[in-house]
């Protein structure tokens, strides 16, 4: 196992690289899902906004 | 009323166009005095001695007017489409593209030209032997009305932008490294000794495609930003 | 109109292309980790050792499937911006720009694990080869259109402009491939070959494969969570966007059916 994870001796190298592909990747996944969220946020803030001045007496 | 003659429509233009930059002169020596404050710098940066500086000059001359040209080029369109004259260019009865075509031939004709025939002089700051100077030359006279074509297309995407310099280069860059590679080696061959035919005939033909594609996606980029 | 066109014209609606690729998207993203463990298995425990370069081959895995990506979703995008700039299609605006940060990922992910890869073999983090510079032009290309459609304040005109970008660097990219080769040949003997002319044994053959076709898998997860997105926001006012706002939040149900109710009636 240990010698597994030593990948004869290139371990840094190889280890650094797919840590890179994962974190970056997981990012790449997690940024529409953040940008989503803050989209549908700002656009029920609007519609809020616009049907309280509809409501509103005038 | 009948519109006039697509030929003396590019007359007007190029006409208008000489008048305007012609009334401001003082800035066409812009670009060279740039050129030339980078070409300065590196001596300062490197040392002075001559050995050093003849093996960078080529290099050093090729992007100093490549970035003078970047620099340059944001006045292509900017007056026109602050006081309205490029909408009217885009509105009128005569084909797009021959219209921006001889916009892009006068503003290579007073950016880049004062630039080639400076860049000898810049050579012989940096030492550059005699022969080479003669091939930058022939290559930057081949690849600076590409850089222009090209740079217009770009200039044409980001029009309407109040601050796009640090974007245009951006958008610029990427597609001047085919030239710059091509220019710049040729240079380098020829200072080396070696054969440097291929890459200016390989210029030669990038430039006649361009000259043929560009102001027609020029013209495209441009209906897109006035949309 | 046949059923094929109609099918296709109903698909291209937003609020259907929403619906549709909301339920696809976990299974695209789900099969890209099941297939994603298992090319890395392959790769890192089951292929065998490089008889050249040890176990710092192993990068291979993460490296190239990425760098393929990097090159297809450039593809992917051209080809959206160009439907969308002949004709007009929404979906591909929307899609050309969804397919630019995802293929700017992977092109990140190709530098730096290359890098990784090249300290190694190399000696050095970075070599001015051909491919690794080519490979850093495309990342400025991706950040380029990236840049553009971001500085425009109208959506579709953005998506416009970049798009007619990317079709422009498709141009240039072979062109850039080129010239940097030739350079390449006139300043250096050739490189240490990373990889051979495709001769590679098939226990490493299949798990590379495999990582391909997971990144694909991946690729094409992200660009649907995107293009979701990037279509809320363009059909901000529309009604579908409406109620769907209202009910994909934590509260306001009830709100949303009274919503929907009166755009309809």
């Amino acid at each position: 196992m240990a010698d597994f994870f030593a990948m004869g001796g290139y371990a840094t190298y190889v280890w650094v690289s797919y840590a890179v592909f994962f974190i970056v990747l997981a990012l790449d996944a997690w940024a529409p899902r953040a940008q989503r969220k803050r989209v549908i946020a700002e656009l029920r803030g609007r519609l809020k906004r616009r049907r309280a001045r509809e409501e509103a007496p005038v | 009323m009948k519109p006039g003659s697509t030929r003396a429509a590019c007359t007007a233009l190029i006409k208008r166009d000489l008048i305007l930059i012609w009334r401001r002169r003082g800035d066409a020596i812009n670009p060279i005095l740039f050129a030339l404050i980078v070409v300065a710098l590196f001596p300062l940066a490197l040392g002075p001695e001559p050995e050093q500086l003849r093996h960078i000059a080529t290099g050093v001359v090729f992007v100093a007017v490549l970035l003078a040209g970047l620099l340059a080029l944001d006045t292509l369109f900017r007056s026109d489409y602050e006081d309205g004259s490029l909408e009217q260019l885009v509105l009128s009865p005569h084909p797009l593209s021959l219209l921006l075509g001889c916009k892009i031939a006068v503003h290579w004709f007073t950016t880049a030209l004062p630039l080639l025939i400076a860049a000898p002089l810049l050579g012989e700051l940096l030492h550059m032997d005699g022969p080479v100077r003669w091939v930058l030359t022939g290559a930057l006279f081949l690849a600076t009305p590409l850089l222009s074509l090209i740079g217009a297309v770009c200039v044409a995407l980001t029009v309407g932008m109040r601050r796009s310099g640090m974007l245009l280069a951006l958008l610029v860059l990427p597609l001047y490294v085919p030239v710059l590679i091509f220019g710049a080696g040729a240079c380098n061959a020829a200072a080396l000794g070696l054969p440097y035919l291929a890459p200016l005939l390989w210029l030669g033909a990038a430039l006649v495609l361009a000259l043929v594609l560009a102001p027609l996606a020029c013209a495209a980029a441009l209906r897109i930003s006035l949309s | 109109m046949n059923t094929l066109v109609l099918w296709f014209h109903k698909l291209g609606s937003p609020p259907t292309f929403h619906r549709l690729a909301g339920a696809l998207m976990p299974w695209f993203y789900g099969i890209a980790i099941a297939l994603g463990v298992i090319g890395i298995y392959g790769g890192l425990v089951l292929a065998p050792r490089d008889y050249q370069q040890g176990d710092a081959y192993r990068i291979i895995f993460v490296h190239v499937p990425s760098a393929w990506m990097g090159m297809f979703a450039y593809f992917f995008m051209a080809a959206n911006a160009f439907i969308a700039l002949i004709w007009r299609i929404k979906l591909s605006e929307v899609m050309a720009m969804a397919s630019a940060p995802a293929g700017a990922t992977f092109t990140f992910i190709t530098l730096v694990t290359g890098s990784l890869w090249g300290k190694p073999m190399w000696g050095t983090w970075w070599e001015w080869d051909a491919r690794l510079t080519s490979e850093l032009v495309l990342l400025f290309l991706y950040l380029g259109v990236i840049g553009l459609y971001h500085a425009i304040e109208d959506r579709r005109q953005a998506a416009r402009a970049a798009g007619f970008l990317a079709l422009i660097g498709t141009v240039n990219i072979p062109i850039v491939h080129f010239s940097v080769n030739w350079w390449n040949t006139l300043h250096q003997a050739s490189t240490v070959r990373l990889l051979g002319p495709s001769k590679i044994d098939s226990s490493m053959l299949w798990p590379l494969l495999v990582m391909a076709l997971a990144t694909h898998l991946w690729f094409f997860g992200t660009l649907l969570a995107r293009t979701r997105t990037g279509l809320l926001e363009l059909d901000g006012g529309k009604d579908w966007v409406r109620a769907l706002v209202l009910t994909d939040g934590t509260r306001a149900a009830p709100e949303a059916t009274a919503i929907t109710e009166q755009a309809h009636g």
